[in-house]
């Protein structure tokens, strides 16, 4: 009887845990949601909490409007895609190379690649070497000279491991079939999990990247998405003119109205990825982690 | 000789496939990692920019030796170490703790949920958590002083405050990773034997004993792998989010080698100088995963190498 009762207790407190968790993660980003569809005097005297109050797609209507937005998104989508076929095309060749244990240079190679993991020339090396390749201030310093993530070779390197039977390949082999035919037409079919996740570790990666751009980029014509938001959110910049000017109306003040674009960028920026994500998720099974564990 | 040569032709027929596929990986990693390593050698050197990394006058230990009398050293120092170290102290056990809870939810979906849930704020992008968090923790509009207010006590300029700075860089770490971090030890709980379970019923115990006699003990390799790995990082304070966060008022506690290494080098152009305090800043964390790993293989047996 104890031991039931005990087990109650443990039940009543784990669904309260979870209540807490839900509340704790969604509650900031449902605010900010309805803090963008409402007024910003409201938001800003403390009266919304829990539902938009006064809607209002005022802020949305000044996003529209902003062209360092519309210019910023279409920089992202570029970097996103174009950076995420790139390092895929880089990346699941040589995990696939990695993961054969015939291929003689294997060890070296993994021990080439592993040992970046540890150590690097540090953030002024690297910034001169880019320079002396005259990438920095173009796109292609978005694509290519860090479109291949060690860590994400080694996650797909083991789930091919783990994955491809090693019978296949010798099948294929007496089919006459060639290792590039074979990865291409066998291994990647049956890797259609990893392709995923990889992919989507890659795009968000891309997505959410501001370091590259404030290091290499030096004109707003190239500015991914993050920079602008920085200005928006960080540095107080809600119109493009840069200044907020003065006086009140009857939504409230400019500055009200400045935290309603702000509020309105959040959502507009992180919603993409926010969609996408739930739609891979299913593939974040135990094989694609247990990959990441074992190394 | 012949048949050694032989053996090579043949490898190279049967294998040059396999190195066409690994190829464009192993140059960018060769072009834009290991030139940078071999660069290094300019924290060494008086740096000439017409003559790249080799060029420039070799100086020693000058620049090394300036960063270790320079007036802002301990200040950067105690400051990175005392950021990374409250994030590890505080942000490591979370995840475990996490995964712990996730595991004992024996509902698919309702776990499927949680984990969803939690995982989400991982993909939020830095510039945006640090938004969120200069708007709602703003005195005069924010959520949180209008929480102050509705206490009856003064709202508090958290984002401008010294005392602060630590604890709202790893509070929001904290919320925004631990989901993500805990996928690694959900997948060391989901691989364990459920027979051990089974017997562990047959012996009576209930679902805490067994959560402290089998979940717990499974995770510790797990643990102290990640442990060494980041006590290998402490001082490698991720520059993104602290450079954000970082303004005139919070400075004192906020200047971090990696955003002095920035500042330094990009900014004022004092290549050599910001070279020197990047590879002193890597030494130190080498010597710790050295350290830890070493302690860990004295007294657990689990270690990186």
């Amino acid at each position: 009887m104890k031991q039931r009762n005990n087990d109650f207790v443990f039940s009543f407190l784990i669904i309260l845990i979870c209540i807490i968790i839900v509340v704790v993660v969604i509650y900031p980003v449902y605010f900010v949601f309805i803090a963008s569809v409402s007024n910003p005097s409201s938001v800003a005297n403390g009266n919304v909490w829990l539902y938009p109050k006064g809607f209002t797609l005022m802020g949305y209507k000044e996003i529209m409007k902003d062209s360092r937005i519309w210019v910023g998104y279409k920089n992202t989508l570029i970097y996103a895609i174009g950076g995420m076929l790139i390092s895929m095309l880089f990346t699941m060749p040589a995990a696939y190379a990695l993961s054969r244990k015939d291929f003689k240079a294997r060890g070296f190679l993994m021990l080439f690649f592993t040992f970046t993991m540890f150590f690097n020339g540090g953030l002024i090396p690297t910034y001169l070497t880019v320079k002396n390749f005259h990438l920095d201030n173009t796109i292609w310093v978005m694509l290519i000279p860090f479109s291949v993530n060690v860590y994400n070779i080694i996650i797909s390197r083991t789930f091919f491991q783990n994955n491809i039977p090693g019978e296949l390949l010798e099948a294929a082999k007496l089919d006459g079939c060639s290792n590039i035919q074979f990865f291409v037409k066998v291994v990647l079919p049956l890797s259609k999990a990893i392709l995923a996740v990889i992919s989507l570790y890659y795009i968000v990666g891309y997505w959410n990247e501001y370091f590259k751009a404030l290091m290499y980029l030096r004109e707003d014509r190239l500015y991914p998405l993050q920079m602008v938001l920085r200005d928006i959110l960080t540095r107080n910049q809600a119109y493009a003119s840069g200044q907020l000017g003065s006086g009140a109306s009857a939504e409230g003040s400019v500055q009200q109205k400045a935290d309603l674009v702000k509020y309105g960028v959040i959502v507009v920026s992180t919603l993409p990825i926010i969609v996408i994500y739930p739609l891979i998720q299913k593939y974040f099974d135990k094989g694609v982690m247990i990959g990441s564990l074992k190394g | 000789m012949y048949t050694h040569y032989k053996n090579v032709v043949k490898h190279i027929k049967d294998y040059y496939e396999l190195y066409i596929l690994v190829m464009p990986a192993v140059i960018i990693i060769l072009l834009f990692n290991y030139i940078p390593m071999y660069g290094v050698q300019i924290a060494f050197r008086e740096f000439d920019p017409s003559k790249g990394f080799i060029g420039g006058e070799f100086a020693g230990l000058k620049y090394f030796i300036k960063f270790i009398n320079s007036f802002q050293f301990t200040d950067l120092i105690k400051n990175t170490f005392f950021l990374s170290f409250y994030s590890i102290l505080a942000g490591f056990p979370v995840p475990i703790i996490l995964a712990l809870f996730i595991n004992q939810i024996k509902k698919a979906k309702a776990k499927k949920f949680i984990q969803t849930v939690s995982y989400m704020p991982h993909f939020i992008s830095v510039i945006v958590l640090v938004g969120m968090l200069s708007i709602f923790l703003s005195p005069s509009s924010g959520i949180v002083g209008h929480v102050y207010r509705s206490f009856g006590l003064d709202p508090i300029n958290f984002m401008g405050a010294t005392k602060y700075f630590r604890s709202i860089y790893v509070l929001s770490d904290i919320w925004q990773h631990s989901g993500w971090n805990s996928i690694i030890y959900i997948a060391a709980l989901s691989a364990i034997d459920p027979t051990l379970y089974e017997a562990a019923e047959v012996d009576g115990a209930n679902r805490w004993q067994k959560l402290i006699m089998i979940d717990i003990p499974s995770l510790v390799p797990t643990i102290i792998i990640l442990l060494i790995l980041n006590s290998g990082n402490i001082m490698n304070i991720g520059f993104e989010k602290v450079y954000l966060m970082q303004n005139s008022m919070n400075l004192p506690v906020s200047e971090v080698i990696s955003t002095y290494v920035y500042k330094i080098g990009i900014m004022s152009n004092q290549i050599s100088y910001a070279s020197a305090i990047g590879l002193f800043n890597t030494m130190i964390n080498f010597v710790f995963l050295v350290f830890v790993n070493f302690i860990s293989k004295k007294t657990s047996d689990i270690s990186l190498w």
